[in-house]
């Protein structure tokens, strides 16, 4: 097929995926957005949220958080600090990636008091988690 | 000449000896292609991340509004060493090796008038540092009880790390561990991470490429830099992590020739020894019929 791109998945640990896709829709760190095939190159980092992948062989969707997605005249590359596949995502998984988040907020409330800035990126690093909870049909825990 | 028993105990104590250190080479064999295995699975990532990393710093970095962990402070003056050892022994000259590429360095600072603090990272750096540096050392990370590396080992030394930066602790980190080429040669590192260098990824399409940048460059570097430093510490523990068992296995199977050697003179001697026993009563016979 002439219209796709090759996609990489690769978190710190392992490569996750290496494959031809037609359509990446990527959870930007300014909203959604979809690479497809031709895309402007672009980089941009990557807010929790969950990362759909559309290929010959059919959709697959990942768990990402933190970290940037590459897109260049090649393809998607995609560099995130967890990945995980949407199947093997388990409340357990987001209790803990809520955990995280909630403390660095509250880290942040303690050391930045006069500063907004990483108090309310804090804060939307905690409202994307749970966002992506729903998304999911999990519940975040409050 | 040693007694007969002695040398038979000798012999059989050596023998366990050789049964360990085989048991402990193969065991490090085994350790090592996973770790192996860990390391290579990790460089993509790292590749990837250094190649656009190294794009961002070239078109961010000559500005005066680029973040403090690419351009620096400004002075060179407080130096802190990341020292990655193991947290065992017995791996030959690896722990040496690395100590002593950060000895130098050390020295050389402080000769310089710089002031020098050491952040080790597993048991037995320490314990070598401790000697000269007692007083330069400034924290210690524990991986006694960590199975199997993981990002996040990383993630929390690089937050100690960047907490003492943001602290005005020092300006100048470098990380010291062993680069694994194979297994019987590691070669000690000396990577400077704070402020951070890239090396030039050469004409790679980066660089030639123009980029949309969502946010801004500025945004995603700085949220970026932090991860590089976790990024940087975490190819440094599993190359270490390689190093290591690749260290163990040759030390291992040095030690095991080396017995089965010991064994082998033993052994000669105690025949020889032996021998000498029956041909002395022989001769006892021998020369008690001839007196009668």
């Amino acid at each position: 097929m002439a219209d796709t791109m090759q996609f990489d998945l690769v978190s710190p640990e392992r490569r996750l995926a290496s494959l031809q896709v037609t359509s990446v829709q990527i959870p930007g760190a300014d909203g959604d957005m979809t690479a497809m095939e031709g895309h402007a190159p672009t980089i941009t980092t990557l807010r929790p949220g969950v990362l759909s992948v559309d290929g010959p062989e059919g959709t697959s969707d990942y768990v990402v958080t933190g970290g940037f997605a590459e897109i260049t005249a090649k393809g998607v590359s995609v560099l995130a600090e967890r990945a995980v596949p949407k199947g093997d995502m388990t409340q357990a998984h987001l209790d803990e990636m809520m955990e995280e988040a909630r403390t660095m907020y509250s880290n942040a409330k303690e050391a930045f008091e006069n500063e907004p800035g990483p108090v309310d990126d804090a804060a939307k690093l905690l409202s994307d988690m749970v966002a992506m909870g729903d998304h999911m049909g999990l519940t975040a825990k409050q | 000449m040693a007694n007969l028993k002695d040398l038979k105990n000798r012999i059989s104590s050596v023998k366990s000896t050789r049964k360990i250190t085989k048991a402990m080479q193969m065991v490090a064999a085994a350790k090592l292609r996973r770790a192996q295995e860990a390391a290579e699975a990790s460089r993509p990532y790292a590749e990837r991340f250094n190649a656009v990393m190294s794009g961002l710093a070239a078109s961010v970095g000559g500005s005066d509004s680029a973040p403090k962990l690419l351009s620096g402070t400004g002075s060179d003056q407080v130096q802190l060493l990341i020292v990655m050892t193991s947290e065992r022994g017995l791996c030959g000259g690896f722990n040496t090796n690395i100590v002593k590429k950060a000895r130098a360095f050390a020295q050389e600072k402080l000769a310089a008038g710089k002031t020098v603090k050491i952040l080790t990272v597993g048991k037995k750096g320490r314990d070598q540092l401790k000697r000269d540096f007692a007083d330069h050392l400034v924290g210690h990370v524990d991986l006694t009880e960590v199975k199997r590396l993981g990002y996040a080992d990383a993630q929390g030394i690089a937050k100690d790390v960047l907490t003492r930066f943001d602290g005005g602790e020092f300006d100048v980190a470098t990380l010291f561990y062993a680069n694994f080429v194979n297994v019987v040669s590691q070669i000690p590192q000396a990577q400077q991470i704070i402020p951070a260098k890239f090396e030039d990824a050469g004409a790679d399409d980066g660089a030639a490429t123009l980029f949309d940048y969502e946010p801004s460059e500025e945004a995603i570097l700085a949220d970026l830099l932090p991860r590089g430093v976790a990024t940087a510490i975490f190819s440094g523990l599993l190359e270490n992590a390689a190093s290591e068992q690749g260290a163990r296995m040759s030390a291992m199977d040095n030690a095991t020739r080396n017995a089965g050697d010991m064994i082998e003179s033993l052994t000669i001697e105690y025949n020889r020894s032996r021998q000498a026993v029956i041909t002395n009563e022989l001769i006892e016979i021998i020369s008690g019929a001839e007196a009668l």
